[in-house]
C-alpha cells in the first residue's frame, strides 16, 4: 500500500480521492459562477448550517491581527450582509469574474479534522468590469476553505479569504 | 495661479471644482498644508511600545518613520536619506537598532542622526568625503512629534502652534475620551478611491449625508438624523466633531422626518443584532462621535467600532484611507468579538461606510470639465460658521474650507472664518 503523500491526505477508510477531489472542484466552480451571475441566494446554500466566512487583509494576517473587513462568524451574518447588500448597500455598478485556481488539499480527518472534511487552499482573482466595459483587476488572493465534502452534496463550513490586494480599490461590496 | 478670486462666495457656501483637479492646486496644498504648520496622526503609541519599535507613514506626499529610540522616547522624521534621496525604510513596521539606506548603506540612529558612512575616509587614503563633511547636518530631517493619551501627531513645520492649541479643548476632550485606557490594535484596512483627497476631508464633516447615503443606518435603525446630536468645533472651525446619542428618538419621529425623502426605514431587522448592538463604554450615551481633525485625521467612533483613519493624498486624483481598528488592553474576549463584529460597519467593505467611496468617484469624474463652477454647501444656512445642536446641516465643510483658504494663502478680505 502507498503511503498518503502530503496534499491527497486521505484519513478516512473507504472514500474515494478521485471523487472527492472532483466533489471540491464542482463546488468552486459553482462558487464562483453563482457569485458572478449575482446568484447570491444560491451562492449562500453552498454554506453550511454552521459557517465562518471571513475577508482578512494579508497586512492584518501576516501580523497575527484579528480585524477583518468583512466578518461572518454565523451564517445569520452571512445572511444579514446578503441583505444588506441588497436592501440597503450602494456600491459602483459593475460585474464581477471569479477565476479560481487549482485547489490543493492540506488537510483531513488524519489531520485532525472531523471525518468526511477536506482543508483546501485555492489562489483566486476578481476583475471587475464597469458599465463602460472597463475591466480591471479588483482582487486577488487565497480561499483557505474547510468544507465538508463526505456528506451529501459539498458545503463549506469555514471561508477564510487572505486579500493579498488590501488596498482595497474603490470598494468591497460584492462577495469574493 | 489660485487666488482669493477663485471664491465666489465670502461664507465658503460655494467651492469651485477647479480646487479638486488642478495639479498646481496640489502642489501647493503640499507645501503650505501638509509641509505647513499643521499637525498630522501619525500612529499609536500602542504600535510601536518597545525601543526601536517603527512603523513608515505619511504626511500628505512625505514619507516620515516613527520609532521609539534607545530610551523609549517618540521620535520622526522624513523617511529620505540624506545623500541621494532615497527611502531609508522600505518595511512598514518593525524594529531595528538603526535605519540604513539600501542605496549606499548610510546609517542613522533612532534619533535619526547620521551615525555611519561606509568608505567615509576611502580606502587606502584614496577617495571617500571630503574632511569637512559635517555628519551633524545630514541628519534625517525631524518632525516635531506630540502625544495625546497614546495618539501620536506629528508636524513639518518649525513654527506650528503648540498640538493642545493646534486641536483645542474639544477636540482634546473626545481624544481623551476614546484614548481613556490603554488601546490594543485589532487590525488595519485600506481604500484606495480614485477621487481628490478633499473630497474625503468633506465626506467625514458632512452631516448630511451620513443616513441618506448610508441607508443601512436607518434601515437597521443603528444611527438617524433623528437622533439628538450635532457638531462641535474648535475656534477656529477647521476640526469637526459629529456626535449623536443613542435611544434619543422615536420610530414616529422618525416616520415623519424621513417620509418625504423616500428613505425606507426598519423594515428589516437583522437576524444578528449584535453587529448594531451598543453598549455604552464611555460613561455616556455617545453612539456615534466622528473626530475630524484638520487636515486628515479622523477618529472615529460608530457604536462599540473605534478607528482611526489617515486620508493619504495620492496625487490630485486618488487618495488612500488608511484605518487602523482598535480596541482596549482590557476588552475581555466576548467584547473583542463584538469590536471585530462590528468592524463590518467600517472600512472599505463597511455596511455604513462603503457607499463613501463610491460618491467620491462620481462626483471626482463629473466635476472635471467644468472647473469654475462650483459645489453647494448650505445645509443649516450659509453665513456664519457655528456650532449646531441638530444633524442636518454641513457646516463643517465652510470650516474646512475657511482655514484651507488661509493657508493656501487665498482667503478672501471679509470672510467668514
Amino acid at each position: 500500500m502507498t503511503p498518503n503523500p502530503r496534499g491527497d491526505p486521505r484519513g478516512d477508510s473507504g472514500r474515494d480521492p478521485g471523487a472527492d477531489r472532483a466533489a471540491i472542484h464542482d463546488l468552486l466552480a459553482e462558487y464562483g459562477a453563482l457569485l458572478d451571475g449575482e446568484k447570491y441566494d444560491e451562492w449562500l446554500d453552498l454554506f453550511a448550517a454552521e459557517c465562518r466566512y471571513n475577508v482578512v487583509p494579508r497586512e492584518n494576517y501576516d501580523r497575527g491581527l484579528p480585524a477583518a473587513l468583512i466578518f461572518c462568524d454565523s451564517r445569520a451574518m452571512l445572511e444579514d450582509r446578503i441583505r444588506a447588500l441588497r436592501e440597503a448597500n450602494k456600491f459602483n455598478i459593475h460585474k464581477d469574474r471569479h477565476l479560481i485556481g487549482l485547489p490543493r488539499i492540506i488537510g483531513s480527518h488524519a489531520d485532525g479534522l472531523e471525518p468526511g472534511d477536506l482543508e483546501i487552499e485555492a489562489p483566486f482573482a476578481v476583475y471587475q468590469t464597469d458599465q463602460e466595459g472597463e475591466t480591471r483587476l479588483f482582487a486577488t488572493g487565497l480561499y483557505r476553505d474547510r468544507l465538508a465534502v463526505g456528506h451529501g452534496s459539498p458545503r463549506i463550513r469555514d471561508k477564510l479569504i487572505l486579500l493579498d490586494t488590501f488596498a482595497v480599490p474603490s470598494l468591497l461590496a460584492t462577495p469574493l | 495661479m489660485v487666488n482669493a478670486a477663485i471664491w465666489p462666495a465670502l461664507d465658503y457656501s460655494r467651492v469651485p471644482y477647479r480646487l479638486y483637479h488642478d495639479a498646481e492646486i496640489y502642489e501647493r496644498e503640499q507645501e503650505r498644508i501638509f509641509r505647513g504648520p499643521v499637525w498630522s496622526f501619525l500612529g499609536l503609541e500602542a504600535e510601536i511600545p518597545n525601543p526601536g519599535d517603527f512603523r513608515a507613514t505619511w504626511v500628505g506626499d512625505t514619507p516620515v518613520i516613527v520609532n521609539r529610540d534607545e530610551k523609549g522616547a517618540l521620535r520622526a522624521f522624513v523617511n529620505r536619506c540624506a545623500h541621494r534621496g532615497a527611502l531609508v525604510r522600505r518595511e512598514l513596521s518593525g524594529n531595528a537598532e538603526r535605519h540604513i539606506c539600501l542605496y549606499h548603506q548610510w546609517c542613522y540612529g533612532l534619533d535619526g542622526s547620521l551615525n555611519a558612512i561606509p568608505f567615509r575616509r576611502g580606502i587606502r587614503g584614496k577617495g571617500g568625503m571630503g574632511p569637512d563633511f559635517d555628519m551633524a547636518a545630514h541628519a534625517l530631517s525631524p518632525l516635531q512629534v506630540g502625544t495625546i493619551n497614546g495618539a501620536v501627531f506629528g508636524t513639518l513645520a518649525d513654527d506650528a502652534e503648540p498640538l493642545e492649541d493646534y486641536l483645542g479643548a474639544p477636540v482634546i476632550a473626545q481624544l481623551q475620551r476614546l484614548f481613556d485606557r490603554p488601546v490594543r490594535v485589532l487590525g488595519y484596512n485600506r481604500q484606495r478611491i480614485r477621487g481628490n483627497w478633499k473630497l474625503y476631508a468633506e465626506n467625514t464633516r458632512d452631516n448630511y449625508h451620513a443616513s441618506l447615503l448610508h441607508e443601512f443606518l436607518v434601515t437597521f435603525g443603528l444611527d438617524r438624523s433623528t437622533q439628538v446630536g450635532g457638531v462641535r468645533m474648535d475656534r477656529r472651525h477647521r476640526h469637526s466633531i459629529t456626535w449623536a446619542e443613542a435611544g434619543s428618538d422615536d420610530d414616529e419621529l422618525v416616520r415623519q422626518a424621513y417620509g418625504g425623502a423616500g428613505v425606507r426605514n426598519d423594515y428589516l431587522s437583522l437576524q444578528e443584532p449584535d453587529l448594531v448592538a451598543f453598549q455604552p463604554e464611555h460613561g455616556d450615551r455617545l453612539n456615534v462621535a466622528i473626530t475630524s481633525v484638520f487636515p486628515t485625521s479622523v477618529f472615529v467612533q460608530i457604536s462599540n467600532s473605534l478607528a482611526v483613519r489617515q486620508i493619504r493624498s495620492r496625487g490630485v486624483d486618488e487618495v488612500e484611507v488608511f484605518q487602523t481598528v482598535f480596541g482596549y488592553e482590557d476588552d475581555p474576549p466576548e467584547m473583542t468579538r463584538h469590536r471585530l463584529r462590528q468592524a463590518n460597519l467600517i472600512g472599505p467593505a463597511g455596511l455604513v461606510s462603503m457607499e463613501d467611496g463610491e460618491a467620491i468617484e462620481v462626483t471626482h469624474r463629473a466635476t472635471r470639465p467644468d472647473p469654475l463652477r462650483t459645489t453647494i454647501i448650505e445645509l443649516g444656512g450659509g453665513g456664519v460658521i457655528s456650532d449646531r445642536d441638530y444633524r442636518v446641516h454641513d457646516v463643517p465643510l465652510r470650516g474646512f474650507w475657511s482655514y484651507y483658504a488661509e493657508l493656501l494663502g487665498i482667503e478672501p478680505e471679509g470672510a467668514v472664518r
